[in-house]
């Protein structure tokens, strides 16, 4: 068994919260890039060289990308072969959280009853999702959600025989009721099959893929390519104020379902889609 | 001051326009949905919460902690200032949210709506009986328009936190207008 302390989890969660919120992963800033280039617009074009000049200041000057600095959302792989010590991970986890937000200058933005809505201040408790792996190592990924886009975001329980055309008719019906709510240009995650829950799970962490990598299924490969020149054919656009980009990418995450069902979530994120991940 | 034009995709020609706060009937009313703002002066800051407890204030007729005639409000809530700093990251929140309060607060006197997003009918019926406007700024940018924001002061319910009320002082602060007082919305067009 291989030994890791959960103090070492507090300190990386830490630093993962304040990174995610101050830098924009590579794969993001380049598909972002090539994305500018290809708008028409020329409010589309005005809105995104603002949010590449926002960036840019977001680095420099260590003011947060956005203001909604997002509900830490955590996904935790822990290998079989380790056994963790110290304090309950979870608490560890937030105790990470709680110490990223504060001392990273970060909007604290949970409260910590959905109908009586006392502010936590320290932006805990972190939702987090864990899962046991094979091997000796923890892997850990923070992706900060905020709720412009996450309030935009759907389930559908599609009959089996609404079939593909279901599934690109539900993308679209999320995307467009989103519009200018979720601060186009998205990153939209797509989970199909499953449970009702876990296609929501699958949906959440489509969005925490890496652009460039694509995934295995042909078929799955083509609907992505397919509903991102859909979407990008509705003229939402930059902002919403129309033009060409209303997405960024489409990712698409798909499990195993049930004889009687096909469900489809859609998890929108806002061009401002943060998650890092270290390895421990 | 127009100040130039910028032709959009399968849109009308737009203007460009410095704007000094407070923006009053008579400057809604020349502003048209899709014109591009620089705005200038004071504006509160108040989103969600807020907006709860000075709706139920007006219910029961009671004293509010701002004036609302002719006043702006910018749906936001900002992250924490580092030292030195003005303010923190200063984007816009969805205004949707404030659907249920914006109407009686137009006609109470505000003028002016600041966020992003669409807006109900209900609320675009009040802005062309107070001859209003709701503005976007740019989601998702609030670094850049931090730097828009000159002066920041709580003002009222501090114990709100991020969401607490705040009076600033902006200068050349960007906005479109999306909703204007003819009825233009910019997201229909």
């Amino acid at each position: 068994m291989r030994i890791i302390n959960t103090s070492e989890v507090t300190q990386i969660v830490s630093k993962m919260c304040i990174d995610a919120n101050y830098y924009l992963s590579e794969d993001m800033k380049e598909t972002f890039n090539k994305s500018m280039d290809r708008e028409e617009s020329e409010l589309g074009k005005k809105i995104f060289s603002q949010l590449e000049e926002n960036l840019q200041i977001a680095g420099e000057d260590k003011i947060p990308i956005c203001q909604d600095t997002g509900m830490a959302v955590i996904f935790v792989e822990i290998g079989q072969e380790v056994s963790l010590q110290g304090a309950n991970i979870t608490d560890a986890i937030n105790e990470g959280v709680r110490k990223g937000y504060t001392e990273g200058y970060l909007r604290k933005s949970v409260v910590s009853d959905p109908i009586e809505r006392v502010n936590t201040k320290d932006n805990t408790p972190a939702v987090i999702h864990y899962d046991i792996v094979p091997g000796d190592k923890v892997k850990i990924t923070v992706a900060p959600k905020g709720f412009g886009s996450e309030n935009m975001s759907r389930v559908f329980m599609l009959k089996p025989a609404d079939g593909i055309e279901g599934v690109k008719e539900a993308i679209l019906t999320a995307v467009k009721d989103a519009g200018p709510n979720a601060c186009p240009p998205m990153v939209v995650g797509v989970g199909i099959g499953g449970t009702f829950e876990k296609s929501a799970l699958m949906a959440k962490k489509a969005l925490t893929r890496n652009l460039n990598d694509r995934p295995d299924i042909e078929w799955v490969r083509s609907l992505e390519d397919e509903m991102l020149d859909e979407i990008n054919s509705l003229g939402i656009g930059p902002g919403g104020l129309g033009g060409k980009l209303t997405a960024l990418a489409v990712n698409i995450n798909t499990y195993a379902t049930h004889i009687a069902g096909l469900p489809v979530a859609v998890n929108i994120c806002c061009h401002v889609n943060r998650h890092v991940t270290e390895i421990i | 001051m127009t100040l130039g034009k910028v032709q959009l995709l399968n849109k009308d020609i737009i203007m460009e326009r410095h704007i000094e706060l407070p923006i009053t009937s008579e400057v809604a009313s020349s502003l048209n949905a899709g014109d591009y703002l620089y705005l200038s002066g004071e504006m509160y800051v108040a989103r969600d919460a807020a907006h709860k407890r000075i709706y139920e204030l007006i219910e029961k007729g009671e004293p509010l902690p701002i004036d609302l005639k002719d006043s702006c409000i910018y749906y936001m809530g900002p992250s924490p200032a580092r030292e030195g700093q003005v303010i923190g990251s200063a984007g816009p929140t969805t205004a949707s949210r404030m659907d249920k309060y914006a109407p009686t607060f137009l006609d109470k006197g505000q003028k002016c709506m600041i966020g992003k997003g669409k807006r109900s009918k209900e609320v675009r019926d009040a802005i062309i009986r107070n001859h209003a406007v709701y503005l976007a700024s740019v989601g998702g940018a609030g670094a850049l328009l931090s730097k828009c924001i000159v002066e920041s002061e709580v003002i009222a319910y501090e114990d709100l936190g991020a969401e607490a009320i705040r009076k600033i002082k902006v200068k050349d602060f960007p906005a479109i207008v999306v909703c204007d007082d003819k009825g233009g919305n910019l997201y229909d067009l």
